[in-house]
């Protein structure tokens, strides 16, 4: 007879690698990062204890929290323009690249993933650049549409709009291939019996596959809420770190990199216990949204 | 036939927005690439139409500054090792929690599978501190433990799945032949499961190759710089000659769009695969 306590080492074992690499580099790092919060000083051996200190400094230092608050409205605003351009365009062009005789639907979905597969910075720079009125704007004037003329990353209030909509651009492709696999696993008996029936494609869309595809909706909205909620790449390529112009595209990621890692223009020290704080705060928040969520799916996936 | 012809149209419809969109997404890649090929200032004529002349100096001068490719072959060495670790660590992983079935299991599999909706960035703080006190500060060292941790959470996601749904007769079968559960895993699981790593690199690969954030605050050397990395210092060098900046983007682009147009519906299949149930 086999020893049932060898046989549960026989097992750590084969964990031990995952386990060790992902506690040290991952669950650690997170939870000590909520120690952090409550301390201050960027030396580990001089480190002073401040309770809710960084929060209230956060909160209260007039100019800290101003920064604050701006970039946690931006950070809402770019979410919610990708949550609504990614999931509407998304779904338009699964629904489309599901039709059982649509011709070509491989090559526009090669072309709808290939940003995707690109850098961030690669894409910001680029569209950076085509959005420059002095390099692009003549040209648009001659094509007769010089509305477009104009300086999309330097003007406060289109700048953030531009970012959001060149990240949509970047990302489209995994909400649309994931509502794509969605599709698919609907019944082609209850589509056939709707056609049947006489529903049009809209009403087919509206009553039966929109239904259906809801927890994928929800699923790709927790997505969106992670990934954006730390997006940094997109500002540091096609305006900066600062979130130019005048902090219109500054985000929680890049607050956290000039707070806390690279240090505040113009002292240029970082304060790693703010840093912390703003890190618990946007923590705390993502559990809030992907806890329930993940229960949901459990509930309803298993 | 009305019906008929009323479903064509509709198609017609869907044809003219996907057009459309395929030529928003190529538009700005043909805009990149054929202004590689100009100069400083001829990037200003006819900005989205091919050059009079075609100007070959660009590539030539990335290729031959040598910075880029060693930030090529950093790149290259963090991600190709990253992956190996994080597909061999998740199947060995993924190995144990599907065949060993109690609470712990189930526990440790919860433990690992939180990590997908946590992003790892929020704890650099302390990973600053973590790789400074292992002395890989400034060095390419510094990534392989991070993409690892990184990766880990999808590739047990993707390859306990897997491993749950291979017929137990296979075990049976083997343990009956005396073979040891190193044996099993070597011989029986690792050969099935290869579509499952490959999805977990494929996953993974993207991710790490375009990584941005952690080359940026762990790394200040120039030669042990990623590409990603090396390519903002490039741009900030060229600023003045974006036909240059562009071939820097090309060049660093090409390598995962090629891997990408090779196997396009792997890479569609891996990056969805860590996200839908089933």
């Amino acid at each position: 007879m086999r020893n049932h306590r060898t046989h549960h080492l026989v097992w750590l074992l084969y964990l031990a690698p995952a386990l060790i690499m992902y506690s040290l580099f991952m669950a650690y790092p997170l939870l000590d990062s909520l120690r952090l919060s409550f301390f201050t000083g960027n030396n580990p051996a001089t480190r002073v204890y401040v309770g809710f200190g960084n929060f209230e400094k956060l909160f209260t230092d007039p100019q800290i929290s101003q920064r604050y608050w701006s970039a946690f409205f931006n950070t809402w605003v770019f979410f919610l323009i990708h949550l609504v351009v990614q999931n509407g365009l998304g779904i338009l062009f699964a629904v489309m690249l599901t039709f059982d005789t649509m011709k070509a639907r491989h090559v526009y979905q090669t072309i709808i993933f290939i940003p995707t597969t690109f850098a961030v910075l690669i894409t910001g720079y680029l569209w950076k650049l085509m959005l420059n009125p002095v390099w692009s704007g003549d040209f648009f004037v001659s094509i007769g549409l010089p509305f477009l003329r104009h300086p999309w990353l330097g003007d406060t209030k289109t700048a953030l709009i531009a970012v959001s909509l060149v990240s949509c651009w970047q990302w489209l492709g995994i909400p649309t291939m994931m509502f794509v696999a969605a599709l698919r696993n609907i019944s082609v008996e209850l589509l056939e019996a709707a056609l049947l029936e006489g529903a049009g494609n809209c009403k087919t869309f509206f009553l039966i596959k929109l239904p259906l595809i809801k927890p994928v909706v929800g699923i790709i909205a927790v997505l969106t809420f992670v990934n954006n909620f730390n997006a940094f790449d997109i500002v540091f390529a096609m305006t900066n770190v600062n979130g130019a112009p005048e902090y219109a595209t500054d985000l929680i990621g890049t607050l956290f990199y000039r707070y806390g890692i690279a240090g505040q223009h113009p002292i240029g020290i970082p304060d790693a216990g703010l840093g912390s704080a703003i890190a618990v705060i946007t923590l705390l928040l993502l559990l809030c949204v992907v806890i329930p969520t993940l229960k949901k799916t459990q509930k309803g996936g298993a | 036939m009305q019906a008929s012809l009323k479903r064509a149209n509709k198609h017609i419809v869907s044809h003219i927005v996907l057009v459309t969109w395929s030529l928003i997404v190529l538009f700005p890649l043909w805009t990149l690439v054929i202004n590689s090929f100009k100069t400083r200032l001829t990037i200003y004529d006819n900005p989205f139409w091919i050059p009079k002349t075609w100007n070959f100096s660009n590539y030539q001068t990335v290729i031959r500054d040598g910075d880029f490719l060693t930030y090529f072959k950093n790149s290259f060495i963090v991600v190709s090792a990253s992956l190996l670790l994080v597909t061999f660590f998740a199947s060995l992983a993924a190995y144990a929690l599907a065949r060993y079935k109690n609470r712990f299991a189930q526990a440790y599999y919860f433990f690992f599978i939180a990590g997908m909706m946590v992003p790892i960035k929020i704890a650099s703080i302390k990973l600053l501190e973590l790789i400074r006190a292992l002395g890989l500060l400034n060095t390419i060292w510094a990534l392989p433990p991070i993409y690892v941790a990184m990766g880990l959470p999808v590739g047990i996601f993707i390859l306990t799945a897997f491993i749950k749904d291979l017929p137990e007769e296979l075990y049976e079968a083997a343990l009956i032949d005396g073979s040891s559960s190193w044996n099993i895993y070597r011989q029986i699981v690792l050969p099935l499961v290869r579509p499952a790593l490959a999805s977990t690199a494929i996953y993974n690969l993207i991710p790490f190759w375009n990584d941005l954030w952690f080359p940026l605050i762990f790394i200040n050397e120039e030669k042990e710089k990623t590409l990603l990395l090396g390519v903002t210092r490039l741009f900030g060098q060229y600023q003045t000659d974006w036909s240059r900046v562009l071939a820097v983007l090309t060049l660093s682009a090409i390598p995962v769009l090629l891997l990408y147009l090779a196997m396009s519906s792997q890479f569609i299949k891996g990056v969805t695969s860590g996200s839908v149930k089933g």
